[in-house]
């Protein structure tokens, strides 16, 4: 049951970003471009699925475990720290020469775009090498 | 009468998705679906762990065929060359590692459960995002 909903929660999620437009890095640039040609799409997502999202947060805070009696794994970490900056620094130099962030990445491998394998690849070595950082710690 | 006519109802009908994809995750299987952490983990390859995350990965790949099934694909432009690709790649996944998520752990989810951890990462991504294609579109390319 765990996987049936693994695995309708990533395609529910991949029709959200086509339908919304995210799954086009044009449009995500395009959100970026404040001196250019602005559009806020980005943003309205943002507010749907936020407005969603934290309903079902709000819910699970009073859930001991899930529905299906597994562990809630939220992240325990409040630490504003160097670690986040920078990594937020590094993703969003990524994300502004692209448009494109993992979620979009995935979906347009299955839209036969297939210059995104050229950045799927180098987004898991970038993910390795973070791996391997972190093992040597 | 009130004006609905701005507001970009697909954006905001498919963030209502995005979000409610998330919440099925989070409500069943107690997870965060966080792209970056969902792939990323998936290197430290606990055995238990492997299956779900591949599944998840799996419908996202997918749902651009099932969209097909129904309508036909919007259009879809990939601007950037070879050699960006890699290049944006490469940061888009060893900096989402580092700063703990990317748009969907932090921005969905974490602007969700009132993070300000994740709303502090959000305002650096989006900032550094603008700052780089106002760098790339207006300043480089001029």
């Amino acid at each position: 049951m765990m996987h049936i909903i693994a695995g309708l929660s990533g395609l529910i999620f991949g029709l959200g970003l086509i339908l919304s437009g995210m799954a086009n890095p044009a449009i995500v640039l395009a959100f970026f471009d404040v001196a250019g040609n602005w559009n806020a799409a980005l943003l309205w997502v943002m507010i749907g699925a936020i407005t969603v999202g934290s309903i079902a947060f709000l819910v699970a805070s009073k859930l001991g475990h899930s529905y299906l009696g597994l562990p809630m794994h939220l992240p325990a970490s409040r630490k504003i720290d160097k670690r986040l900056l920078i990594g937020s620094f590094i993703f969003g130099i990524g994300w502004g020469m692209a448009g494109i962030c993992p979620g979009p990445a995935l979906v347009l491998v299955g839209t036969g775009h297939t210059e995104i394998f050229i950045f799927i690849a180098s987004m898991l070595l970038g993910m390795g090498l973070f791996e391997a950082m972190r093992r040597k710690q | 009468m009130v004006n609905l006519d701005f507001i970009p109802w697909p954006a905001l009908i498919g963030g209502m998705i995005i979000g409610f994809s998330a919440s099925l995750l989070l409500l069943f299987n107690g997870r965060i679906a966080g792209v970056s952490g969902i792939v990323g983990e998936l290197f430290r390859w606990q055995v238990s762990e492997v299956n779900w995350r591949i599944i998840f990965i799996v419908g996202l790949i997918v749902s651009p065929v099932v969209w097909q099934q129904f309508f036909a694909l919007p259009v879809i432009h990939i601007e950037a060359s070879g050699v960006m690709l890699a290049i944006a790649g490469l940061l888009v996944g060893f900096g989402a590692r580092l700063g703990s998520g990317c748009t969907s752990g932090h921005g969905v989810c974490g602007l969700s459960r009132l993070s300000l951890r994740s709303l502090v990462a959000i305002m650096v991504f989006v900032i550094t995002g603008a700052i780089t294609v106002y760098l790339i579109r207006h300043v480089l390319t001029a």
